[in-house]
């Protein structure tokens, strides 16, 4: 079971109170009706799967229903970091 | 004071004409209160709920709170009272005012009236229950049914917490030493009721 600090509720919570959302920080390209269907499809439906060092978008689902990211290990299912959505990661971590 | 924009559409939900209307509540099926010796539990009867949602660090938004409700935002993970009114902190901007179920429209329009900025307010009566649990025992059905840790120095009274209950979510709270409330969306409120009733069967006896 994950621990995991909501940063909006300012505390540790059991894993079950959370979604993982998938891969953190996609950034929509900026001008969808010109850009190449490569970057567009990029976008979409390619996602990073790396072994180590990931960002991941979670939710509080069934606590305050905010979307948060979470600097986690795959490998070692380790949590870094939580923070805000809008906000970077405040430390590079490398595996 | 500002009108209520013609936009916003605010309704009394209890009408004015006719045949008065008798409040049930979404347990009126059970027995609503049950336990015996060092565990009691039972339904509160019905309540107003009114859904805030704002921008906390906006002073007129707070002020207009404060004003109509009695009482200031709650900050993270507290509740505050004042008289018949309770504001439950739910999110960073959003809260949950319980109040008596004849006073949930005239508060409605009190706010709308002293504040018109950004913010969002629904009116749920009905939407929820409450179910009250009290004794010294009931901590052990809570801690039966929620995967928080309800330790006195990490649930104190005057905490609110929405969590997962069994296989559904309820936002708990501490009232006193030995008084919990739950509350629990009305579609849910029977998987609850019997969740407890089972829960607390051990401590009655």
């Amino acid at each position: 079971m994950f621990h995991i600090y909501c940063p909006h509720c300012e505390e540790y919570r059991e894993e079950e109170e959370f979604h993982p959302k998938g891969e953190a920080h996609l950034a929509r390209p900026e001008d969808p009706d010109n850009c190449t269907d490569e970057e567009w499809g990029d976008y979409l439906f390619f996602r990073k799967n790396p072994r180590g060092v990931h960002h991941e978008l979670w939710v509080h689902a069934a606590g305050c229903r905010k979307f948060f990211n979470v600097t986690r290990d795959t490998q070692s299912y380790r949590i870094y970091e939580t923070y805000k959505i809008g906000e970077q990661p405040s430390k590079a971590i490398t595996a | 004071m500002s009108e209520v924009p013609d936009s916003v559409a605010v309704i009394d939900q209890i009408p004015q004409q006719g045949e008065p209307l008798t409040p049930r509540t979404p347990l009126h099926h059970t027995a609503r209160a049950g336990g015996a010796g060092q565990l009691h539990y039972r339904e509160h009867d019905l309540t107003g709920l009114l859904v805030l949602r704002g921008n906390a660090a906006d002073k007129a938004f707070a002020e207009a709170v404060k004003a109509t409700f009695g009482c200031p935002l709650a900050k993270t993970l507290s509740f505050v009272m004042a008289q018949e009114v309770s504001l439950l902190w739910l999110s960073p901007d959003e809260w949950w005012v319980l109040c008596p179920p004849d006073q949930a429209y005239a508060l409605e329009v009190q706010l709308r009236e002293r504040y018109s900025g950004h913010f969002a307010l629904a009116n749920n009566t009905g939407g929820m229950t409450r179910i009250q649990l009290s004794g010294p025992q009931a901590v052990q059905v809570l801690k039966k049914s929620i995967p928080y840790d309800v330790h006195d120095a990490h649930f104190p009274v005057g905490k609110v917490v929405a969590t997962v209950f069994g296989k559904t979510q309820a936002v708990v709270r501490r009232l006193g030493q030995n008084d919990w409330e739950i509350l629990a969306r009305r579609s849910f409120a029977d998987y609850i009721w019997r969740w407890v009733e089972d829960a607390a069967s051990e401590y009655q006896r």
